[in-house]
């Protein structure tokens, strides 16, 4: 064996406690080492050109950088590797910034001790890897996206224009998401109405946008580049290519008092519904559970009521009013299955429910309201015509108290992360506010502005000195009704006094949570969520448009909250990494991945249970386990649940831990 | 149903009349409140110095008393006394070590405590075991337009792992109060402190807080606070003489305990009320209901 070992210094990162002259004269010692040298920046390119250079002139047929964590630069050396001419897969990255370095910064002998066994065991480890050849897998490219927010209308125009198929599931009635409600979009405020709804239309009248409104996932299986996945079209009793969208229907039918879920229960729609004027695509849908009609079909097939002996004509308004008899009760969910490339998870974001927030008198005070209530209430399109009135009375409100931080960064509603677009979007109401009510009087009660975009600071100092709106820092402890009024106390942290505040409505700026079903669909897509429920991407910094499922990409407010300019750059991010999917011909996959002895294996099936990917199947002929190469994220679990030892991870293999275990613990016995 | 009960000091002195009318109720639902053969006091204050297992005594002795007596369970009224138990129980379930330690302390005890008795409020088992829907069963006189203060105080609702509702919004009194007939108000201060034990060393916190408590609850439209704490009663009620001398504005409001008011709407006997404890007469607002009617 001819191993190379290279040791960084990482700057002082690693040198400032390792003793790495030290480290790299030891691994001289270390059998099968030819070559040992320490560099200050093995990661640059005099570093790389060291190492390029060595492997050639020393005919290394294997190296050991030590230096950061192996996400960071394994595949730098590797590459160099392949420059030179040696397989990428003989080269391995000793950890000893991250693993050595950093956490024993206190004792820097005993780190530099560490530091010169992990080389060693690093070294071990090479000595038995083999050459591997990376596989290569076919693409389907078409893609899917799921959520027609913002973030998913964007995402789907972007890989629509770069010439590839997208459908592009909703599971409400109609596309546009959250930013369909608002009233207008700070820090600039133009209207979404004026903004998002030529990109909604882009999406119904692009020829490679399958769009399909009403509509939830139903099970995913398959890997990158060969997803199937089947969508459930849910019965919209509506036959939607008939259907002019004029709304007869909706005038005919006499169930009224629904609450309206555009207008966050501000007004009532009927049983059968267009979600509002502006919908793509404009079509109603009957609501199954309040249709008089179809609850009587229900009850008739249940048993519960006993079946008329000739037709009887329960409730058919709307049927009557449709022109285009467009209408159609027999409808029935409908299951399709599409195949698809790349996956781009856009489900966006809730608030949390007023109702948790008993001290604000969340659900019991009526003119307690949320932030997308205020915004409905606005809106020129919202239930009062954009003119604010109060939902208890009508009248509209002389004064007006917004809470930041309702929830958020508030371990004791489960919610410690900052909702971050909260601060802005109660500034630019307040703006709005003073717009329509020149002598009312706004209040924002707050912990810290955290106005940190393009042309935010300015906006909010703009509300501040221009519109008088009254910044308080200072938490509210409890909301209460007195007479018609709303009683806000607090404190004013800056000076000192406690606060009592008569208002005629509070806002509430309500913690952003993840959309609700997010979890099952996650699990469908075995993508990870972390603990509060938001998607979990690849790595925070440096991939954070990827999941660890190859070919599953997330964009907008379902990773975290996020405002609209950051929703439409990561929307547009991830359907980048799908356009660079779907440019290559087919896709390599790592071949560092599990491999079953099939002279050993029995077939027992503990690999396949223990499989968090769903890549090992059993064949059902040879009683063998297969590893499907396209799938397997090499993490190794089927290996440590394999009792024959038949099941190994490639240059990972049992014999190669135990020799760097051997290794570690030499000193121990 | 028979349960152990655990009284409490002030049961037996100044909030007789929380006893009484307790144990008639009870009777009247069926419950036999069996009086603990041997009893102490709860240990009065929670105590929070971690170290401080000395005063964790107290209460595991009255939850022995409970185990002697053969019971599993035991219901208390103090709020203060339930918070007290309930806490200590808490801290001897989570904590074996210091389980232990009170044990070997008290070796004499002939049982060795193990976390094992269940510390109920009364209110828990009217919500839980009774239910509102048999309590309206034996409303005889509903207190139809009646409407009170739900107060709650800190103890019952506080620190959350004890809370016997909502921490923040507690509303089983709100739902006891319709059961009878009557009306909740939203009261803000329904779990604020009463001001405590300030009322001996800083009479002046309380009679603040009384002015201001007092006079939100009329402001809302209550016709009286109702509680559970002898201690908040005696800073909520007792207090509202000197009050009237700090605050010649000031009128008087009644306080009661929840029993009290149950007591007259199932049509119990008038010597099960108590009112003659009360410093503040309560019957007006009675009277006021049957008009009403």
């Amino acid at each position: 064996m001819r191993i190379g070992v290279f040791v960084c210094h990482c700057g002082l990162n690693i040198a400032g406690v390792i003793d790495v002259k030290k480290v790299a004269e030891e691994a001289k010692k270390i059998p099968g080492v030819v070559f040992s040298e320490s560099y200050i920046y093995m990661c640059s390119e005099p570093g790389q050109k060291l190492v390029e250079n060595t492997i050639k002139k020393y005919k290394l047929d294997g190296v050991v950088v030590a230096n950061c964590s192996p996400s960071l630069h394994e595949r730098t050396f590797r590459n160099v590797a392949a420059r030179a001419g040696l397989n990428p897969y003989r080269v391995e990255i000793a950890n000893i910034r991250e693993q050595v370095a950093w956490p024993h910064e206190d004792v820097p002998e005993e780190a530099t001790k560490k530091a010169i066994k992990v080389v060693e065991a690093t070294v071990r480890r090479v000595k038995k890897n083999m050459a591997l050849i990376p596989a290569k897998i076919p693409v389907n490219k078409k893609a899917l996206v799921i959520g027609g927010g913002i973030a998913g209308i964007q995402a789907a125009l972007d890989i629509a224009d770069g010439g590839y198929e997208v459908y592009l599931v909703e599971k409400t009635p109609t596309i546009g998401g959250k930013m369909i409600l608002l009233s207008e979009t700070f820090p600039t405020l133009d209207c979404p109405q004026c903004i998002e709804t030529p990109k909604m239309t882009d999406v119904s009248q692009n020829p490679r946008i399958h769009l399909m409104t009403y509509s939830e996932i139903e099970d995913v299986s398959g890997y990158v580049g060969n997803f199937k996945v089947r969508v459930r079209h849910k019965a919209s009793y509506v036959d939607w290519s008939k259907c002019l969208g004029c709304g007869d229907c909706v005038k005919a039918c006499p169930i009224k008092g629904i609450p309206s879920e555009v207008n966050r229960g501000l007004s009532d729609r009927k049983a059968i519904y267009i979600p509002f004027e502006q919908a793509v695509p404009l079509v109603p849908v009957i609501d199954a559970e309040r249709c008089t009609k179809l609850l009587y079909e229900k009850k008739v097939a249940e048993g519960r009521i006993k079946k008329p002996s000739k037709p009887v004509k329960v409730c058919e308004k709307c049927q009557d009013a449709c022109e285009p008899k467009a209408i159609n009760f027999e409808d029935v969910d409908r299951i399709e299955e599409i195949e698809v490339g790349a996956i781009i998870v856009a489900t966006g974001f809730e608030l949390m429910p007023i109702e948790n927030l008993p001290e604000y008198g969340g659900g019991k005070i009526p003119d307690v309201i949320d932030g997308l209530q205020f915004e409905r209430l606005l809106c020129a399109s919202g239930p009062t015509s954009g003119t604010p009135r109060r939902p208890s009375d009508g009248k509209i409100p002389e004064t007006v108290a917004f809470v930041h931080c309702a929830g958020s960064r508030d371990p004791a509603h489960g919610v410690a992360y900052c909702s971050r677009i909260c601060c802005m979007y109660l500034a630019k109401q307040a703006y709005i506010y003073r717009h329509f009510v020149h002598n009312g009087k706004a209040f924002l009660f707050y912990i810290d502005i955290r106005s940190n975009g393009k042309g935010y600071e300015e906006f909010v100092q703009r509300a501040k000195e221009e519109e008088g709106i009254v910044f308080i820092r200072g938490k509210v402890s409890k909301i209460f009704q007195r007479g018609d009024k709303v009683v806000l106390w607090g404190a004013d942290t800056l000076t000192g006094e406690r606060i009592e505040l008569e208002v005629d409505l509070v806002v509430l700026g309500t913690a952003m949570v993840p959309s609700y079903g997010v979890k099952e669909l996650a699990s469908k897509l075995r993508i990870p969520t972390d603990i509060y429920g938001w998607l979990q991407e690849a790595h925070l910094k440096l991939r954070p448009l990827e999941t660890v499922t190859a070919g599953v990409f997330i964009a907008g407010a379902a990773q975290f909250p996020k405002d609209i300019t950051d929703t439409v750059s990561q929307a547009s991010g991830a359907a980048g990494k799908v356009l660079a999917l779907f440019s290559k011909p087919e896709l390599t996959r790592e071949p560092t991945i599990a491999q079953a002895d099939i002279e050993v294996c029995a077939g027992c099936g503990f690999c396949r249970d223990v499989c968090a990917y769903d890549a090992i199947t059993i064949d059902p002929k040879r009683k063998v386990s297969v590893v499907n190469e396209a799938v397997c994220e090499g993490c190794g679990a089927c290996s440590a649940a394999c009792p024959s030892g038949a099941m190994t991870l490639k240059n990972l293999a049992k014999t190669q831990v135990f020799d760097m275990v051997e290794v570690a613990t030499e000193d121990y016995e | 149903m028979k349960i152990a009960y655990y009284p409490g000091c002030t049961l037996k002195s100044t909030a007789k009349n929380f006893e009484i009318s307790a144990i008639a109720v009870a009777k009247e639902l069926g419950i036999e409140f069996v009086e603990l053969s041997r009893w102490n006091c709860c240990g009065t204050v929670y105590s929070m110095t971690s170290d401080d297992v000395i005063h964790q005594l107290a209460p595991i002795r009255n939850l022995i008393r409970v185990k002697e007596d053969g019971f599993e369970k035991v219901v208390i009224l103090c709020s203060m006394c339930f918070n007290t138990l309930k806490r200590a129980n808490l801290l001897v379930q989570r904590d074996r070590e210091k389980l232990g330690k009170i044990n070997d302390f008290m070796y004499l005890e002939n049982i060795d405590y193990a976390g094992d008795v269940e510390v109920l409020h009364f209110l828990e088992i009217l919500r839980d075991e009774v239910g509102w829907d048999e309590i309206r069963k034996h409303v005889k006189n509903p207190l139809n337009g009646l409407v009170f203060a739900p107060y709650y105080g800190c103890l019952l609702v506080r620190p959350p792992e004890v809370a016997i509702d909502n921490v923040e919004m507690p509303y089983v009194l709100d739902r006891l109060f319709e059961s009878l007939g009557a009306k909740a108000i939203d009261y803000p201060y329904s779990t604020e402190c009463c001001g405590a034990y300030n009322t001996v060393s800083n009479p002046d916190i309380v009679l603040d807080r009384t002015y201001t408590m007092v006079n939100l609850a009329r402001q809302q439209g209550a016709d009286a606070i109702i509680l559970s704490c002898p201690l908040c009663d005696f800073n909520l009620e007792t207090r509202q003489k000197k009050v009237m001398e700090k605050y010649p504005d000031f009128h008087p409001l009644p306080v009661l305990y929840f029993t009290q008011i149950m007591a007259v709407a199932f049509g119990l006997p008038e010597d099960t009320y108590g009112f003659e404890y009360n410093p503040i007469n309560p019957e007006g607002i009675f009277k006021k209901a049957g008009e009403r009617l």
